[in-house]
This record gives structure tokens, sequence and C-alpha cells, in this order.
């Protein structure tokens, strides 16, 4: 039988007119302003804006001049959960993606214990059943306990829902294990996600490697580090004829890498973060651990060629990599705190601030960036289209924020864009047909149903 | 209303120059019978040192006795911090006792900067793992002034092992803000890439040497061997010791000590006449009673410094 890949708790499905909204969907060719009807959780009608009538029981959400996509798509989070719950929960995490535009969720397995075997699987997923306000899926562990020894049941944990493989946080460090693993792959199928790092590269690395680790005195994680394991890997993907993609890109050699393996006929995806497409190395001059993750914020160059391979489609789609810690492991002394960033509430207003308003990237562009991260794993493309299950965002672009002013949905306020003012405000998503977040004074239930 | 020293950039040159004038009145105390001056009584100044230190510690503990504070030194080497008590319970825990000034020693970048935000007391970076050393940088301008009179113009050359080496970059910051050039050399696996962004030349052979005037050799230590930086201390030493075959008349030379004799300076290199590295010791209290004092008394070279 097969298994669900998304799970999320019981929600009443929508019944809400979204009046006079802009409607972007560069995917369904939409590009304008509509009335959007959603009834029994399903986009019921896509109608000229103002001339949709609300049917009895439809909470109606007056939306002009505000902004209507398909909801987004995040392929890359850490819900610390099992084990690490105090960083983040399944409900705590889900409800930051509800917050930032999210519609689905692909969490990573490296948590305490590693999901790296079918009784930890089916635990978590029956969490995220009871738990999760955002569909969220799971890949499970390459190698046991991430060691980089042993594959794990590759193909039970398949079965039993696992979306893919990943043994993000560390790399694949030997050639010969990550062939066995896409080998089994033909067996087992499922996406083998990489985090790609060469630990005698990277060795005690905590920061990119350039000038302001010079300045700093700190050891730097050179770009090589992550480039040349993507040649590597991506070699042995080709030679296997396997499915790899390659998680958070932080460097123009990779995305080099990437393109060339792909012309070369390789099957390799890319994703990117927010963080590496509007931050560079600059800001760890403060040593602020909040700018401390893996890979590193690298180099301006790095980050224009990030953003040219984004909008160039090299890399297919954006992954937060929302990584939190709790306050007092931030705290420690720069070298040695953890590594990550939040991401998820602030994924789309950072990109349209930084990417978007400066024109280095297109609003459809970026849109169709968000989006895709489950597809790759094989996940429908949140649409908006009459008959589809209702998976959208309603975003006031007009509306400016202070991150953090009122605090955050994630358990933990790791996040490296505190403090700053975005513009892009999300005011409701929903997600598999139900509301999943609204925000403050956005009513999304009628006067009968209160 | 204080300021801190935490990154020599936190002076501009008439800054340190103001803190240097001060520390010269401080040497003439150093010659007298009684060695001490009562500015700081009354008041506390806590060492807070993380990282084993000979020169440093005894010369703040000396300069803030001499300046007649009250002194709690406190060390704690291979400590509590990585055991995972954190660096901040431990200096809300020593700011009851409402120091005037935390003097800071610590293997980690930064750790003088994140205990400014936890204090009321004034910082002193007293080395930040391979960040910073202000007043290390201090005290050898200290030392060449008092020899030379005045740093522009000079070209120094720092030799050694810069990748692990706070000393090379605050120096480095400190010298070109006195108006020398400074040219760092050592072997390519220790030199930090980019190292040029400091405003520094860089070369890997000591064929140019002859061009400083000053040689500010840098400690080498056993473990880099260990770690594949260089292949052998025997191959080091024939490319990068400084010794009196290398050094040119004229040339003056520098260390932070300790020094390994004859790995990175031969042991007759080290007692010549040329060498200032007794002198950069004897600067370090006088240096440190400066810092103490425009810190604490309140003069506004430092406390412009937020």
């Amino acid at each position: 039988m097969a298994t669900e890949p998304l799970l999320s708790r019981s929600a009443m499905p929508a019944e809400i007119l979204i009046r006079q909204a802009h409607v972007l969907d560069p995917r369904c060719g939409l590009d304008a302003p509509l009335d959007v009807l959603i009834r029994g959780g399903l986009i019921a009608e896509l109608g000229a804006p103002g001339a949709t009538r609300p049917p009895s029981g439809a909470a109606v959400i007056e939306a002009a001049g505000k902004h209507l996509f398909p909801a987004f798509s995040d392929p890359h989070v850490h819900l610390r959960t099992p084990g690490q719950e105090y960083k983040e929960t399944i409900a705590t995490g889900t409800d930051a993606a509800a917050a930032g535009g999210f519609c689905q969720l692909i969490a990573m397995p490296n948590t305490v214990p590693t999901v790296d075997q079918v009784s930890v699987l089916e635990a978590l997923r029956a969490r995220a059943r009871q738990q999760a306000s955002v569909p969220t899926g799971f890949l499970a562990a390459i190698t046991v306990g991430l060691r980089g020894e042993e594959l794990t049941e590759m193909a039970a944990l398949r079965d039993a829902g696992a979306l893919g493989f990943t043994d993000d946080g560390r790399p694949v460090v030997g050639a010969g294990m990550l062939r066995k693993a896409l080998q089994y792959q033909r067996l087992a199928g499922g996406v083998v996600a990489l985090h790609e790092e060469d630990p005698s590269l990277s060795a005690d690395g905590v920061m990119h490697e350039g000038a302001v680790s010079a300045r700093l005195g700190v050891a730097g994680i050179p770009s090589i580090s992550e480039s040349t394991m993507i040649d590597r890997d991506a070699a042995i993907a080709r030679y296997e004829d396997a499915r790899v993609h390659f998680q958070h890109l932080s460097a123009a050699a990779s995305v080099q890498a990437l393109s060339f393996w792909r012309s070369a006929g390789a099957r390799v995806s890319g994703e990117v973060t927010p963080h590496h497409l509007t931050l560079t190395d600059e800001e760890l001059l403060g040593l602020d651990a909040n700018f401390k993750m893996n890979p590193p914020l690298r180099s301006e160059a790095d980050r224009k060629a990030l953003i040219d391979a984004l909008r160039s489609g090299v890399i297919e789609c954006i992954a937060t990599d929302h990584a939190p810690h709790a306050h007092h492991e931030k705290e420690m002394p720069f070298e040695q705190a953890p590594m990550g960033t939040t991401g998820l509430e602030t994924a789309f207003a950072a990109l349209y601030t930084e990417l978007v308003r400066p024109g280095l990237l297109t609003l459809p562009v970026l849109i169709e960036r968000l989006t895709a991260g489950g597809s790759l794993y094989g996940l429908n493309l949140p649409r908006v289209a009459v008959g589809e299950q209702a998976n959208v965002v309603l975003v006031d672009l007009a509306r400016d924020w202070r991150v953090g002013e009122r605090g955050y949905r994630s358990r933990s306020e790791n996040c490296c864009f505190h403090g700053r003012r975005l513009a892009g405000v999300v005011e409701l998503t929903v997600a598999a047909g139900s509301v999943a977040f609204a925000a403050p004074g956005v009513r999304t239930t009628t006067l009968e149903e209160v | 209303m204080t300021g801190h020293l935490l990154s020599i950039e936190d002076l501009d040159r008439a800054g340190i120059e103001r803190v240097l004038d001060r520390a010269r009145s401080f040497a003439e105390v150093a010659g007298r019978e009684i060695k001490k001056v009562p500015a700081l009584k009354g008041r506390t100044v806590v060492n807070l040192f993380y990282e084993a230190s000979t020169r440093t510690s005894s010369s703040f503990e000396l300069a803030a006795k001499r300046l007649s504070a009250d002194v709690v030194s406190v060390r704690s080497v291979g400590s509590s911090v990585e055991k995972g008590e954190s660096l901040k319970d431990t200096v809300q825990t020593l700011s009851a006792y409402d120091p005037a000034a935390i003097v800071i020693r610590a293997p980690f970048a930064g750790a003088a900067q994140q205990v400014a935000g936890w204090t009321d007391a004034c910082v002193i970076n007293a080395g930040d793992g391979k960040h910073e050393h202000p007043t290390q940088a201090l005290l050898d301008v200290f030392t060449l002034r008092q020899r030379l009179g005045s740093l522009d113009g000079l070209e120094i050359w720092i030799v050694g092992d810069v990748l692990h080496s706070r000393v090379a970059r605050s120096n480095i910051l400190a010298f070109r803000r006195m108006g020398a050039s400074v040219t760092v050399c050592g072997p390519p696996t220790l030199i930090p890439r980019q190292i040029e962004a400091l405003g520094c030349a860089q070369r890997t052979t000591l064929d140019r040497l002859g061009e400083a005037d000053v040689v500010y050799v840098l400690r080498m230590q056993h473990e880099r061997m260990r770690e594949a930086y260089v292949p052998s201390l025997r191959e080091y030493a024939q490319r990068y010791q400084i010794n009196l075959e290398r050094l040119r008349e004229g040339q003056l030379l520098m260390h932070p000590g300790p020094v390994n004799r004859g790995v990175e300076c031969s042991g007759a290199a080290i007692d010549c006449a040329a060498s200032l590295i007794g002198e950069q010791v004897k600067s370090g209290v006088a240096v440190r009673m400066a810092v103490l004092y425009e810190l604490l008394v309140g003069a506004p070279a430092l406390q412009a410094v937020a």
C-alpha cells in the first residue's frame, strides 16, 4: 500500500472567497487581479475581480492591492524532532512555515536519534499527523547514524514513507559508500540529497575562507570544500545514472560544477537558501553567531553566481535550511556556537526585498523557485487552478516589517535577518485546503461559525 | 560611561599616541624605588584568563597593582567554558564584584566583544582566539617609538606563522596606522588567504629581508608539524629562521615571546644588540598601566569608543 508522502493534522477545509487579489502563478499563466473562491478546500472558481458572489458559509477577504501566489514548498528544514524539541517541535516548526507562506515541508533526518530506521520514521510520521499545521514529509538517512559506514534499509524506509535520503549536516565522505547508495537507489527509489563538504578541506573552519576570515583569524571553509565534492559525486551519479540533489549550494564553483555535470547528462539538481542569496561573509565581521551557518555565507562573487544560477534555472529551487538553535547555544563564543539560521518566517520577504526590489530577480521567477522544491522529490506542485487543492499564500508587498519585532513562531530566534526591515507581509496561508495561518485581523471564518 | 579596548581598530593614530604618551610617564614610575601610583585606589580589576599566559597575565596584574587597584585573577585553563558552563555566566558572576575593568584572554575570537555586552565594566581584550591582541600591538609600537621616535616610513616584516597569530593581525593594523609598511612572510601554508586585505604585502621567502627596518618574528608552535603545515622544524628553520647571518646591520629584531630558541630565532639573534625582545617585555607593564588609566580614569582617546 502506498503511503501518503506528506502528513498534517486534520483541519477544516477552507471556505473562503479572496477578492481582487493580484493572482500570480507563472506556471498557470496567471498574472492579473482575480477573485479566488476556495470551497471545501479546493479552488472552486477563478473569476473576474469583484464579480464573484460569496456563497453562504464562505468568509470573504477583500484583497485588492495584495498578491496571491501558489504557496511555497521547502525541501529542506530541520524540525529537530525527535530529540531536540527544545530547539523546535513539529508544531512550532510548521507554524513558522505557515507564517512564512509554505504549504509543503521536507524535514531532514539528522535528529536524535537519526531517522535511519523504520520505527523512528513511523513514530515521526505519527507525530506529524497529530501536530503539523503544514503538510510535512521526511527524508531518511543514507547511512546509519550518518556515520558513512553502513547503508540504512533504504527500501524499507521508502515503503514506510521516506521521500528520499540524505545525511544532511554531513557529507557522505567515502566515494565507495556513496556509489553503493546510488546503486541501491535503483531498488529503493527516492532522490539522494547531498550535503557537500570535504571534511579534509573544511577541517575546523567555521566561516568562509577569504578576506574576512583572514582579518578575524577565524579558520575558514574554502569554497572548494563544497565544489570538489559536487564534482566527485555528480561524476558518480552519472556513472550510475542515479538521481542526486545537491543541497544548500553556496559557491560559484559549485554552480559551475552543477551546470557542467547537468550538461554532461548527469541527473542532478540543486537548491539554494535565502541567506546565501542575500548575505555575504562581510556580515561576519561582528562575529555574530546568527550569521554562522554551514555552508557559510560566502563572497559577493559567490552570491552573484548563485543569483544568476537561480535566475537561469541551473538551480531549480529555494530551500530555507531552517536550522533552529536555542538562545544559550548561539550565545557561545562564535567559534563554538552551532551552525545554522532559522529561515521559514523570512524566506519570501528577504528574497523579495533583496532580490526582486533591486531588480536582480523577477517576481514570477522567485515564485517558481519558491514553489519547486517538493516537486524534485515527487510532490505535487502547488498551483492556482480550478479543481486543485488550495495551496495559496496571500501577501501584502506594500507593507514592511522588522524581523523579530513580534517574536517568532519558531521555538528558536536565531534568525540571520533579525532586526532587518523587510518588505512583504504574509497575511494568509492555505495549505492542503485548510487555513494554516492567518495574520491578526484577517478573518477566515464567517460570523455564523464564530 | 565606559569604553573598551577590544580591537586595535578601536584606536585611531591619535588615540594610540595618547595611550603611548601616557605609557611613557608610567615607564618613569617604573624607574622609581616606589613604583606605585594611587590612580585606581579602591577600584577592582578582574583578570580572566582562559588560556595559559605568563607575560600578558603577569604584566596586567602588575600594571593594575601599580595603579593601586584591587586585583582578582581568575584562571581557568582547559576550562569550564569548554565543558559547557557559559562564558556569560562566569562574567555575570564576576560582575557582581562591580569591577572597574575586566581583562580577558580566551581561545575564541570575539570573546572580549561578547563579554563587553554582558558587563558594565570596561573590557580589555588580552587576546581572543587568533583574532586580536591589541595591548601587544600597543606595547610593540611603544617599544619601537622608544627606540626610533616614530614608525613613519618604516618597513616592518612579520615572519612566521601568521595564520595562527592574533599578534600578527593586531600588529599589521597598528603598524600601518602608525605610518609603517608591513610585509608578512612565511610558508604559504601559514599565510592566510587574502591577508593582503589587511593592507600588507606578502612573501614566501626571506630573499628580500634586507629591505626590512624591523624584523618581527612570530612563535612557531610544535603542533604545526603534526598538522602538516610544515614538514619539519628543520626545514622551517632552514627557510625562515632569523639568525645573525640573515639579519643585516641596522635591523631591529622583535618577538612577542615566548621564543623557541633555535627554531624561529637563533639564540645568538635573540641576545644580540639589535634585539628589542627584552624591551618589549619591559614595555608591557607601562603600556597596560596606560590602557587601564585611559579607560578608567578617563581621557577621551579610549572613551570615545563604544
